[in-house]
């Protein structure tokens, strides 16, 4: 069996990251990372007529700028892997029509994109493909208006709130080639500590962010160079520094989060720092992934973390539970 | 898992950032305060230039102010002035037609009677509703006494 431990899949044969494509919004454009994306659209409509419309754009250019940049045809893509945070994921499904790709969505709320790098890269070691796309996208007009308030709505946002990340990032996992290499998975178990308020989606996701992290790090026994996680932002993180810290196997000085690396916490007015499914997509796309081709870093832990928050169920009372997935990565 | 719901409610509170409530509460009187005075002089000058009787000067200057909150939703500024003034934007009528005009904005784009008519009083429904009820009640009791 290719498992060890109690929850880590280890991939055996090459499973290459080839290539990434990411397309960054204006905010994120004008951040820390704007030096590292492909593309950043300054227009949050991006000429379209709707925030949805807008983000199935993010993510349909994504996968096909990565196709046009390595001259991929589809018909070589044996797999598209998409979530995003919409009601019936609509950007991943609604751009997966125009692609005419074999498509398979995933829903794992800021989880997903290392949700299905981990799926794709077991369908590959599997023998079942050879080369898939994985692609995630979040908007943050088109996630206010779903998950808060409408936009326009005059109010203050809560110290421990999160800017969700517009953005796309689009990763094109094979079987040959060259480029860092994923060698193992992660997935985790939803940890409810019974968070309730969704202004502080750090908190409710930090417990499970713990539980995958330190299950891999027993499961697999190694050491990186850096783990990130998806989108715990300064809250977040610092719980999860201190709950690692009380094990006696501190891990700051490796830690980092994708959520308080894409913004400047301090001048952009993030409050706690980035969120979406599009955070850790466009973090890892640009600039970890740059990290690991510079020679940067030799590997990489990369953890994308979900708050499967409904706010139907939480207005009947339900509090939101979390889920983290991980993949190692060595170059 | 180490913690449990009831002690992990300690860790969450350790690291939570808090609201700087000193800084909202003087804001939100700045602002709410200053939404009034600009009430105040609307309804001044409906008086004195327009020589409207002062009941319906107070009347018609809730009106402007309506109108001109709902001018600066539409035109993006309200939602900015509520970052900074919070309940002082909120609490006055201006933040009322914030509520009605914010949600009929949004849901234009799935057409005029399913979106903007079908959710328009999406936020203000609740004011709506127990504002009726109220007034319902109110009715009732100057009825009977």
């Amino acid at each position: 069996m290719k498992k060890i431990g109690k929850q880590t899949f280890v991939i055996k044969g090459d499973v290459v990251i080839r290539d990434t494509y990411t397309i960054a919004g204006k905010k994120e454009g004008e951040g820390p990372l704007k030096d590292n994306f492909d593309m950043i659209v300054d227009d949050s409509l991006w000429g379209e007529d709707s925030w949805e419309k807008c983000e199935l754009k993010f993510q349909q250019t994504a996968v096909e700028n990565l196709m046009k940049k390595n001259k991929i045809d589809k018909n070589n893509i044996d797999l598209l892997i998409a979530g995003d945070l919409l009601n019936q994921i609509v950007s991943s499904s609604f751009a997966a029509r125009a692609l005419g790709m074999p498509f398979v969505g995933v829903y794992g709320a800021c989880s997903t994109m290392a949700l299905s790098m981990g799926l794709g890269a077991l369908l590959i070691d599997g023998g079942f493909a050879e080369n898939v796309i994985c692609v995630t996208s979040s908007h943050f007009c088109s996630a206010e208006r779903q998950y808060r308030l409408p936009l326009e709505m005059g109010g203050q946002r809560h110290m421990s709130a999160q800017w969700t990340v517009t953005g796309s990032g689009a990763v094109w996992l094979s079987n040959s080639g060259s480029g860092p290499k994923i060698k193992n998975v992660t997935f985790g178990k939803i940890i409810d500590l019974g968070v309730k308020d969704a202004n502080n989606m750090g908190a409710a996701m930090a417990p499970a962010a713990y539980d995958t992290l330190k299950q891999h790090l027993l499961d697999t026994k190694k050491e990186y160079d850096l783990m990130t996680s998806g989108d715990l932002g300064t809250v977040g993180k610092n719980i999860v520094n201190k709950m690692f810290n009380e094990d006696k196997m501190s891990i700051e000085d490796k830690y980092d989060d994708c959520g308080t690396i894409i913004f400047d916490i301090e001048k952009q007015d993030v409050h706690a720092g980035g969120s979406g499914c599009g955070c850790s997509a466009v973090v890892f796309g640009s600039f970890l992934y740059k990290k690991l081709l510079n020679g940067d870093i030799d590997n990489l832990l990369f953890m994308s973390t979900g708050a499967l928050h409904s706010p139907t169920v939480s207005l009947q009372g339900e509090s939101i539970p979390g889920i983290a997935h991980c993949i190692g990565i060595e170059r | 898992m180490k913690y449990t719901k009831e002690n992990y409610q300690k860790v969450v509170d350790e690291f939570t950032p808090k609201n700087k409530k000193l800084k909202n509460f003087v804001l939100a009187y700045i602002f709410g305060g200053g939404i009034c005075l600009l009430g105040e002089i609307i309804k001044n000058i409906y008086v004195s230039v327009l020589n409207v009787p002062s009941d319906e000067a107070s009347v018609m200057s809730s009106v402007t102010l309506v109108a001109l909150s709902a001018l600066l939703t539409g035109l993006g500024v309200y939602d900015d002035l509520g970052k900074y003034g919070g309940a002082g934007t909120v609490v006055p009528i201006t933040g009322f037609a914030n509520s009605v005009v914010s949600p009929a904005l949004e849901y234009k784009r799935e057409g005029y009677i399913l979106g903007t008519a079908a959710n328009i009083f999406k936020l203000a429904g609740p004011v709506l509703l127990f504002g009726y009820f109220a007034s319902f009640i109110a009715g009732i009791l100057s009825l009977i006494f």
